[in-house]
């Protein structure tokens, strides 16, 4: 990847243009199917995804310290769809309420005083999303 | 394996200083709180941490204790005065004047915590430069200030001069999500406190053990330097130390710890 998260690029979706309904998202972020062996690294990569900071996953038994901020992911692909779990990736509070802690990746909609280095970016690029979401609906085992 | 994610509560135990001075690590809380009961951040520690600061002689804190009665006892500044020429012998003037800050500072129109105070002594009745942000020597002698209340609870006085505005102002912030991450200060503090964040175990975020040695740093840490790395996790702008938004925070959660005992210097991981 060339350029940082939160720039379109040409077959990427803006996250302003991002439209998520009825808890879905069913249309991809990018032109590229994602990769769950990517989005694997994405979802335990402190600087990228650090989804272990708040969730447990066994698949990911090898990295050490998993977070119980947020529920177990092991077999979340049986309790979402892949669309639903785009939009709790994408904006985690169109699916999950307002007052959820866990940060939208995906999203514009942030928090007050963002670091300018962050300022008007995403947290994840479209294809980490497409990546994490393709990762997350292998997750089937309980 | 699954690490840290096994014990979500902070444990029983009690902690006495040298066998001596026992310290209250879980207080009823003040009207207003969330809490039911306020918890000092010592008991979401491993044991071994923790039995770092039940002994005094291990706590490598303590090393900033004694610089800072070096430096209680050093004339500085065009004055050629000591903090000792004024004030004697700190057991005596120090004991349980740390518990009480920060404190409405009439003159100034603010609440000072005892770095400002310092400042004050510093340039008014020493002719002393102010010490800079976190200078070794500043965090030493607050250290050593905090210490002379070792076991005292903290108790902030609200009614003075216009801290009740201040603390709503820290509430306020405390409330405010803020940053890229999207959390506020409660996110990790309030709705999750005695969950796992990664290897944190999450505590209140009680300010009673300040400035606190911590192992990672292998250094002592001010309460305006913790409170800026908790809010550069979060992605914002980190406010300046001092700023009257931190000055304001303090307030408001030195308040949420109230009826805690002084632990400085408290050891954290
Ligand atoms: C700061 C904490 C935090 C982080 C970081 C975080 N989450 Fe979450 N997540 C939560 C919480 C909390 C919930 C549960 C909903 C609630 O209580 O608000 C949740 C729920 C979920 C759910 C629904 C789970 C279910 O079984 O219902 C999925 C899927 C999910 N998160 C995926 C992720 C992924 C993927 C990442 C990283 C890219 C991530 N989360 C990062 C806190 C977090
Ligand atoms: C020349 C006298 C003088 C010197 C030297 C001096 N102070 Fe002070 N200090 C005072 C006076 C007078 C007050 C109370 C009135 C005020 O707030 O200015 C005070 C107040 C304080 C307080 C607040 C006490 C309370 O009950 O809240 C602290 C803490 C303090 N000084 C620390 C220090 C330290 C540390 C030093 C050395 C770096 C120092 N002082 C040097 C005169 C001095
Ligand atoms: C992303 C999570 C997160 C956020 C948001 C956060 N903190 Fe923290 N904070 C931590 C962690 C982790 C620690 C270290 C473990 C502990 O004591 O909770 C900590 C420690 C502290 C401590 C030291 C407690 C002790 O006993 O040593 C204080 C004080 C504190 N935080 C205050 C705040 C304040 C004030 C805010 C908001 C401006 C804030 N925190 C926001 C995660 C967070």
């Amino acid at each position: 990847v060339l350029l940082g998260s939160g720039i379109a690029l040409a077959g990427t979706m803006a996250p302003d243009a991002v439209r998520i309904e009825d808890m879905e998202l069913s249309q991809p972020l990018t032109d590229t199917a994602g990769d769950p062996a990517r989005g694997r690294e994405v979802f335990a990569a402190r600087k990228l995804g650090n989804c272990l900071a708040c969730h447990a996953n066994k698949d990911l038994s090898n990295e050490l310290f998993h977070g119980d901020v947020g529920p177990s992911l092991d077999g979340v692909a049986g309790r979402w769809s892949p669309a639903q779990l785009r939009a709790i990736v994408v904006n985690s509070k169109t699916v999950l309420g307002e007052a959820t802690v866990m940060p939208g990746f995906y999203s514009l909609d942030v928090g007050a005083d963002v670091a300018e280095e962050f300022a008007g970016k995403t947290i994840l690029s479209a294809q980490d999303v497409e990546d994490v979401v393709a990762y997350l609906t292998t997750l089937k085992q309980d | 394996g699954a690490g840290a994610a096994s014990f979500a509560e902070p444990v029983n135990d009690e902690l006495v200083i040298d066998g001596e001075t026992k310290i209250i690590t879980r207080a009823k809380a003040p009207e207003g709180s969330p809490f039911e009961e306020v918890t000092s951040g010592w008991l979401y520690r491993t044991k071994e941490t923790r039995a770092l600061e039940a002994d005094s002689f291990e706590n490598p804190g303590m090393l900033y204790v004694e610089r800072g009665e070096e430096i209680w006892n050093m004339a500085a500044g065009a004055a050629g005065k000591s903090c000792a020429e004024c004030h004697g012998d700190a057991s005596e003037s120090m004991k349980g004047v740390g518990a009480h800050y920060p404190k409405w500072n009439a003159e100034a129109g603010k609440p000072f915590n005892l770095e400002l105070q310092i400042n004050a002594c510093r340039e008014a009745n020493m002719k002393a430069e102010p010490y800079k942000f976190d200078a070794p020597d500043q965090k030493a002698l607050v250290t050593y200030i905090k210490n002379q209340s070792l076991g005292t609870p903290v108790a902030i006085d609200l009614d003075a001069g216009e801290m009740r505005a201040w603390w709503e102002k820290g509430k306020e912030a405390y409330y405010t999500r803020m940053g890229q991450l999207n959390l506020s200060c409660a996110s990790c503090h309030e709705q999750n406190n005695g969950k796992y964040i990664r290897a944190d175990h999450l505590s209140q975020g009680n300010t009673n053990g300040f400035p606190t040695y911590r192992l990672k740093q292998a250094n002592m840490v001010s309460l305006h330097n913790r409170f800026r790395g908790c809010i550069r996790d979060t992605r914002a702008a980190q406010p300046k130390a001092f700023s009257d938004v931190l000055m304001a925070l303090e307030v408001y959660v030195a308040w949420r710890g109230t009826g805690l005992s002084v632990e400085t210097p408290a050891v954290r991981q």
